[in-house]
This record gives structure tokens, C-alpha cells and sequence, in this order.
């Protein structure tokens, strides 16, 4: 007996009677969905991934989509998704593989977190007509300071500061390695965070010539495949981050299918072509926290100390004591990557099930550094499902001094997040190596579009700042008191130390 | 000087206030037990706690003298708690690991008896310095204490309006920690950063309101960071990024590394502050003074207020009346 066909999961209409057969719909399509026979335009459905190409080419507005058009009998327990899993396993016996981030059901912490804003006993700030500032630094911080008086009395440091890299804004652009994603899609991160003053990592898959003019502005990546990794791409980096875990698939390493590894990648990567990029679970040099340490004082005795090193985790249950010990290291900041974290290709059970919140991860590290009185030597970079400005708020008020966004970023480049990004075929030109679509990106425009991003959440995150009655991000750092929680259980809100509504 | 200058100027400002607190702290107070830290207690009744705090400071140390705090009842002040001082010498060999175990024993016990909640409340503890506070409004406070009586070098005075916790004594300024008392006019819309991190170094916020803070982060940054009080006061109202940009390469240094290793103590939010200890006083306001701060000097006499005319009120002959830029700290240090 077979299991047959399921249903469909999306259904493409056409207008008749709006339709031109322009074919635009045709060729936009990487999945073949359309065809034309004879006058008119054919679809097939069941290749359809959602990913909006032909309604957004469409010049006549005439295809519609529908999600799910035909259900199941519904089931409280027995979901759509839990039946088709156990079809599609029971037909190939296989782990299934998806993209994006978490896709399980899970309550968003950030919407049940409020801000604050100024009323009559403070005034709040006018970010047009006062300072505002948003600068962020991130890298290892002195613990104290020492001063040399000198005769005339004017006063001049003694204290050694470390390299820490200055961005205009706490929000950055994630590691999204070239191979993962198409070398325009690279392009227009890194002409954007250039613009705009802040930075962008490079993922594990080495740093293509084309962005040595941006390099002052990209985060270098050592993953435990090492693709890529040589002296040169150390020192051309502004920093240097391990990449140890990562939120949408912790406790596993990578996986770039061969289809992606093209020419320029297998370059780039220092791996054949059209071979399987498999980065081990582990760095098979790093099996404890020493060792950690030591690869961190490694990379920066190979850059002379000049460069600030990172280290990535996953958020997971432990985050804050693993955070601590790195803490401890010459690392000079954690990034802490939560369980709605963005990815090409991760297995879905890993995906929807492994890992924490990053609202939770941030607010238990910062809480155990600041126990441990280390808290402001090294900066917490949160990311994971920041999805605009107020969630960047609230993650530095919970307690990070910057933001790594990443679907965000490939929103802004035109994504429509249909969770496709394994297949090679993305037809918005992002998560793909095939040339004819590569060419749909123009780092042209993109790069303005990301940028634009940028700029605009930084001006909403003065302006909450403002309203709050506050000019420096510093003092939004940690600040708690200034969130409150909404329908937050209480266990929740003594994890993330805020109190609820109304107190 | 005596406490009836200051009496006068506060009383010029009763505007400001709503009758709910005031106090007074006069430097040079108690200049027969200067070696002594001077504790000064609020007890809810002495029957029971008083008898836990003694334990507590003989075990830490030994008490040289204490009395009951004289003070004149007021037709409108209702007395709630007994306030009452102690003068008391630490055993500095009990904490040998610190490098000023004096002051590290009374923290600490200032630190417990304010969280233990048990109706006893130290809200001053400095040598030869003394608060006097209450909730009324500051003529009232005064002649609680005869505040004319008590001589000082350096007087704070502070009259509130208070919107967190009306009518608590302990709410009222100055708040004093050690040889640091505070006044603070305005919010602290920073205090949740700068509370997580002063509470990082084992200090904790007891008086539910964030004028406290301050008094903390300048112990903090003086005494066990070892700043210098113009540098300390620096770190809690840096100059802006795009200032420090124009400063020469060397200035561009220190004050960036200040902003850098002090980020979360800096204060944010509408104030005007002036803090002191026994050499000296310091006034200076949030970055954007958006509260005021005026000065007056008269030969070697400082005189720092909201208003000019609480310094006209102490001293008609004023020689200089200045409105300092905002950020910039005013010091006055002590002439020898
Ligand atoms: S793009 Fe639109 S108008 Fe053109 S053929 Fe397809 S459905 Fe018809
Ligand atoms: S990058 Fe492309 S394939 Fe991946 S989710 Fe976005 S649109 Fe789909």
C-alpha cells in the first residue's frame, strides 16, 4: 500500500482574464511551476515553495497563492506537519532537512516585553535636536583605569586598551557564509555595513577577493571545517570569531550540499568542487574549555594581537556558565546565538527542538558575568530572530551591547523566507550559486535596501532611546527596569530579572 | 560656619519641595570623635533591633560612644523613628585581605543592617560627618535637629518632592555612604544599568530610590578604583563621542578608555548633583543640563545650588555667579 500523494501545501492560480502570458512567471520560476502550452499558461502546484518570485513579477497582478488549500482532518495532537513528517520518513527513512529558523509554535518572548518612555518627572529626549548616541564598541574593556598625572597637571592614560572595534550602530550582520549564500547577496551586506559604519562576518567560507575592498568592515569566520581559513584571511579581517555553535542546529556541524560548491566557491572555501562542504560537530582541537582558550590566544598570537577575537555559541541550557568560561579566556566577546537563529540547511528536529530563546540565553549571561564582576570586560552580541528595532531594545536592555541580524538583512534583499535555501534554486538570487539567478541580485540596489535597513532601525532605536530619556546606549545596556513583562509567567520574568506590567 | 546659612537658602526653595523631605549633612561635625565613623540610625523602636546592631558592631569593632540624636518636636513633623548616632572604631586585622578594611568593614555592615529590613536603617556613616534628615519640609527638618547647632565646612542640603516614596525618612537626601553623601535633583533614567553594576562589586540598593547609586559609584570609582574625583566624576557624565573625536590624540585616549571601562557606570537622564566628602564637593549635571545648576564664589567660599537665589539667601555679597556648561563637574577641594 502506498502512502500516495499529499496534499498540496500551496496553490498557484492564475486570472484568466488578467493574465497576458506575458511569461514572466515562467522564467522567474526556478521550481518550473508554470509552463506554457499553446495560449495558455500551465501551473504546477506541487513544485510551489511560496517564495512570491511570480506574484512579486507578475506586471498584471494575476496570480494568488493559497497555503494549505486542502487540510487534514484537523487534530489538536496530530498536526499537519507531525503526519507529513512520518510520510516523508517513512518513504525515504532519511532525516528531514529545512531551512530558516524555528519553525515550532513557541510564545516570542520579545512580543510580551514592553518598553518604557519618559512622563513628566524626566523629560524625554528630542533625538533631532539632541545628541543621541549610539555608538557602540565591541571588544575586550579595561577592568580599571590608571592615569599618569604629569607635572603640568594634565592627565594621560596608562592602561593598555585592547583593540575593540568601533561600530556607529549596535547592529550588525551576522555570519552567512559565501557558498550558503551567492557572492552578490555578500556584496550587499558589505557595501551596506561599510556605508553605514558597522560590520558583517563572512561566515566559514573564507572571504572572496571581490570583498577585500570591505574588509575593514567584515568579521572573519574559523568554523571547525577551517574552509578557507589561512594567514591571509586572519589579517585581512577586522576580528576574528570561532564559530563553535550555532542556534537554528547546536550540537552539529555544517552541511553545504555539493550543488552550491561551484567554481569561485571551491576557490574560496579551499575545497574540490561540487564536493559536500561538511564541517565536523566539533573543532577537533577544541574538546574543553582550555582548549577554547588556547585557540583564541593562537589566532591572536597569529594577528599579533592587533584584532579582537569572538567566540559563537549556541544558546543552550547552560549559555551563561559556558558564556562565563569563555568570559575567562583572551576571548573579547561571546555572540550567543538563540534557537530562532536563521540557517541554510539544518535537520528540522534539531531546528524546532534544540537550544533556547536568545531573550532568555542573553539575560542568564549577563546576568552570571555580572555575578562574577566581569560582565563590562567583554561585549554580548545577541542574535537569533531579531526582527526589527524594538527587539533590538529589548535585547540590549536585557542585557547585549550589540545585535547580529541576518534574515533581516536577506529580507531586506527581497527573501521571502519560504525555507528553500538547501535547494540551490533560490529565486530571489540570495541563497544560490547558479549564475542566471545570482544575476536577478544587483548589489547595486540590494546594498542600498540593506543599508536603508540599518539606518532605519537605528533611527527607531534612538528614538525609543530618547523616549526612555536616554542619550547613550550604555545606559540602555542592562537597563531592565525599563522593560516590563506582559503576560509573562513569573518564573519567566525572574530569569529575564523584569518585573510585570503595572509594577 | 553653622547650619542657619543653609537653613535660610533651602527655605528659599520650598517650591521645589512638597513638605516631605529635607535634610541637611554638615562636614566637620563631630570634630571630638573624628577618628570614629559616625553611624547614624534610624530605629523604628529600640527594643529590638538596637540590641542586634550593637551585637553586630561589637563583633566588628568597638563602640566609643552613643547617644539618642537630640531633636525638638515640631508642631507638623510626626516623629516615626528614633534617630540615634554611634561612634564606632572597626577592628581592621577582622578583614586583613582588603586594602582599606576600615571602610570595608562599615560598608558592610551599613550594607546588612539597610537589607536586613528590621527596622533599623544606617543612612549615615562617615568620619566627622553627620546627615540629618526627615520627612518635612526644610525649615521644619531644622529646627527638628537645631541644625543651627552643628558646625560644618561643607554643608549639603537637599528639599524633595518626592514621587517614589513619599514621607520615608530614608527616602529623603542627602544619602551618604562612608565618607560620600549625595543631593540629587532630577531621575536616573540609567539606574537599572548602573544598579546592576554597582550591585556586581557587593554594593546593594536598599533606599528604593536612585539617588543612592550615586553615592555608591563614587566610592566605587575613588576608593576602589582609585580615580581621581574630577575622573570619576567624568565617568558618570562623559563627553559626547563626536567631542572626544576632536580632542588631541592623547586626551582622545584617556577619555575614550574612561567611557569604555566605566560605560555602565555613566548616568543618563535629567539631574544636577553635587557630591562630596571630607576634601572636597563636586556639582555637575546630566550632558544635557536639563536641570539647573548655579554657582557663586566668594574669596575661598564655593557655593553651588539650583537656584541663585538660595546663594544670594546665605551670602548677599556674592562675588561670582556662574552657570556651569553642562557636563562640567565644578570641584571645590578644601583649603589646608
Ligand atoms: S507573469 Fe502574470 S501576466 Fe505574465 S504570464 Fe505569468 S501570470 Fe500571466
Ligand atoms: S534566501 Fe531564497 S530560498 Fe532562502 S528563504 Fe529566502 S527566498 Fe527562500
Amino acid at each position: 500500500m502506498t502512502i500516495g500523494s499529499l496534499p498540496l501545501r500551496y496553490k498557484i492560480s492564475i486570472d484568466r482574464e488578467r493574465c497576458m502570458e506575458c511569461e514572466r512567471c515562467i522564467d522567474n520560476c526556478s521550481y518550473g511551476v508554470f509552463r506554457r502550452e499553446g495560449d495558455r499558461i500551465l501551473v504546477d502546484s506541487r513544485k510551489c515553495t511560496a517564495c512570491h518570485r511570480c506574484i512579486a513579477m507578475c506586471p498584471r497582478d494575476a496570480i494568488t497563492l493559497e497555503e494549505c488549500p486542502c487540510d487534514y482532518r484537523s487534530h489538536p495532537l496530530w498536526t499537519r506537519q507531525a503526519r507529513e513528517a512520518i510520510y516523508n520518513q517513512a518513504n525515504s527513512g532519511k532525516i528531514i532537512l529545512s531551512g530558516m529558523g524555528n519553525a515550532q509554535d513557541y510564545p516570542v518572548i520579545f512580543d510580551r516585553l514592553v518598553l518604557d518612555a519618559c512622563q513628566v518627572t524626566n523629560p524625554s529626549i528630542d533625538p533631532l535636536r539632541e545628541p543621541m548616541e549610539v555608538r557602540t564598541y565591541i571588544g575586550k574593556k579595561p577592568s580599571r583605569i590608571e592615569v599618569m598625572r604629569k607635572e603640568n597637571g594634565d592627565v594621560e592614560l596608562a592602561t593598555t586598551v585592547a583593540p575593540n572595534l568601533q561600530a556607529e550602530t549596535p547592529i550588525m550582520i551576522g555570519h552567512m557564509s559565501y557558498g550558503a549564500i551567492s557572492l552578490n547577496a555578500q556584496l550587499s551586506m558589505a557595501r551596506a555595513v561599510a556605508e553605514t559604519g558597522t560590520f558583517m562576518g563572512t561566515g566559514e567560507g573564507g572571504l572572496h577577493s571581490r570583498l577585500y575592498p570591505y574588509q575593514e568592515h567584515m568579521i572573519v569566520q574559523v568554523a571547525s571545517g577551517r574552509f578557507g581559513v589561512d594567514i591571509d584571511y586572519l589579517e585581512r579581517g577586522s576580528a576574528i570569531e570561532i564559530k563553535i555553535g550555532q542556534g537554528a542546529k547546536p550540537g552539529i556541524g555544517g552541511h553545504l550540499p555539493g550543488e552550491k560548491v561551484c567554481m569561485d566557491v571551491s576557490c574560496t572555501r579551499m575545497i574540490p568542487l561540487g564536493s559536500d562542504a561538511i564541517s565536523p560537530a566539533p573543532h577537533h582541537d577544541i574538546y574543553s574549555i582550555e582548549d577554547l582558550a588556547q585557540l583564541v590566544r593562537s589566532l591572536k598570537e597569529a594577528t599579533e594581537w592587533k584584532k579582537p577575537v569572538f567566540v559563537k555559541i549556541a544558546a543552550v541550557h547552560n549559555a551563561a556558565a559556558i558564556a562565563a568560561g569563555i568570559a575567562r579566556s583572551s576571548a573579547d566577546a561571546i555572540v550567543i546565538d538563540g534557537f530562532r537563529g536563521g540557517t541554510g540547511a539544518a535537520p528540522r528536529v534539531f531546528r524546532d527542538h534544540v537550544g533556547i530563546p536568545i531573550e532568555a540565553a542573553v539575560a542568564s549571561v549577563d546576568a552570571k558575568l555580572r555575578s562574577q564582576g566581569i560582565r563590562n570586560e567583554v561585549s554580548l552580541i545577541a542574535s537569533g530572530g531579531i526582527r526589527e528595532s524594538a527587539d533590538v531594545a529589548k535585547a540590549i536592555a536585557l542585557g547585549a551591547d550589540a545585535v547580529y541580524i541576518g534574515t533581516a538583512a536577506l529580507v531586506a534583499m527581497g527573501c521571502r523566507v519560504c525555507g528553500s535555501c538547501y535547494r540551490n534554486l533560490c529565486p530571489w538570487g540570495i541563497a544560490t550559486q547558479e549564475e542566471r539567478l545570482v544575476q536577478r541580485l544587483d548589489p547595486e540596489v540590494a546594498s542600498h535596501q540593506v543599508a536603508n535597513l540599518i539606518k532605519a532601525w537605528t533611527l527607531e532605536l534612538a528614538e525609543l532611546m530618547g523616549a526612555a530619556g536616554i542619550n547613550s546606549i550604555e545606559s540602555l545596556r542592562g537597563n531592565r527596569d525599563r522593560l516590563r513583562g506582559y503576560m509573562l509567567d513569573e518564573s519567566l520574568m525572574s530569569v529575564l530579572d523584569v518585573k510585570q506590567v503595572g509594577a | 560656619m553653622d547650619g542657619s546659612a543653609i537653613k535660610r537658602a533651602l527655605s528659599m526653595m520650598n517650591e521645589r519641595g512638597s513638605g516631605e523631605g529635607a535634610g541637611y549633612v554638615a562636614y566637620g561635625a563631630y570634630p571630638e570623635y573624628e577618628d570614629c565613623y559616625a553611624l547614624h540610625v534610624f530605629f523604628d523602636n529600640i527594643h529590638e533591633t538596637k540590641r542586634t546592631l550593637e551585637a553586630m558592631l561589637e563583633q566588628w569593632g568597638h563602640i566609643v560612644h552613643d547617644e539618642r540624636i537630640r531633636t525638638y518636636d515640631q508642631p507638623n513633623l510626626r516623629t516615626v523613628h528614633i534617630p540615634w548616632r554611634y561612634f564606632f572604631k572597626p577592628y581592621a586585622g577582622l578583614m586583613a585581605h582588603s586594602t582599606s578594611p576600615e571602610d570595608d568593614i562599615v560598608s558592610q555592615i551599613v550594607m546588612k543592617i539597610n537589607t536586613a529590613h528590621t527596622g533599623a536603617l544606617i543612612y549615615s556613616s562617615g568620619k566627622n560627618v553627620g546627615v540629618f534628615k526627615a520627612a518635612g519640609w526644610p525649615e521644619e527638618v531644622a529646627d527638628f535637629y537645631r541644625i543651627e547647632d552643628y558646625e560644618g565646612y561643607i554643608w549639603l542640603a537637599h528639599n524633595r518632592y518626592p514621587t517614589n516614596t513619599p514621607g520615608w525618612w530614608g527616602g529623603a537626601h542627602p544619602f551618604n555612604l562612608l565618607d560620600w553623601s549625595v543631593v540629587h535633583n532630577g531621575e536616573i533614567t540609567s539606574y537599572g544599568t548602573n544598579r546592576r553594576y554597582i550591585e556586581s562589586y557587593g554594593y546593594i540598593c536598599t533606599m528604593f530610590t536612585d539617588t543612592e547609586v550615586v553615592a555608591y559609584l563614587m566610592d566605587h570609582l575613588v576608593r576602589k578604583q582609585n580615580l581621581d574625583a574630577d575622573l570619576a566624576v567624568r565617568a558618570l557624565a562623559p563627553p559626547f563621542w563626536d567631542d572626544i573625536d576632536r580632542m588631541p590624540e592623547k586626551e582622545q585616549d584617556l577619555n575614550r578608555a574612561l567611557r569604555l571601562a566605566y560605560g555602565p557606570a555613566m548616568m543618563n537622564g535629567p539631574f544636577a548633583i553635587v557630591v562630596a566628602n571630607h576634601e572636597m564637593m563636586v556639582g555637575f549635571t546630566d550632558r544635557i543640563k536639563l536641570r539647573p545648576l548655579v554657582v557663586g564664589e566668594h574669596g575661598d567660599r564655593l557655593y553651588i545650588s539650583s537656584e541663585e537665589a538660595a546663594i544670594r539667601a546665605m551670602d548677599p555679597n556674592v562675588e561670582r555667579i556662574s552657570m556651569p556648561p553642562a557636563g562640567k563637574p565644578i570641584i571645590g577641594r578644601v583649603a589646608r
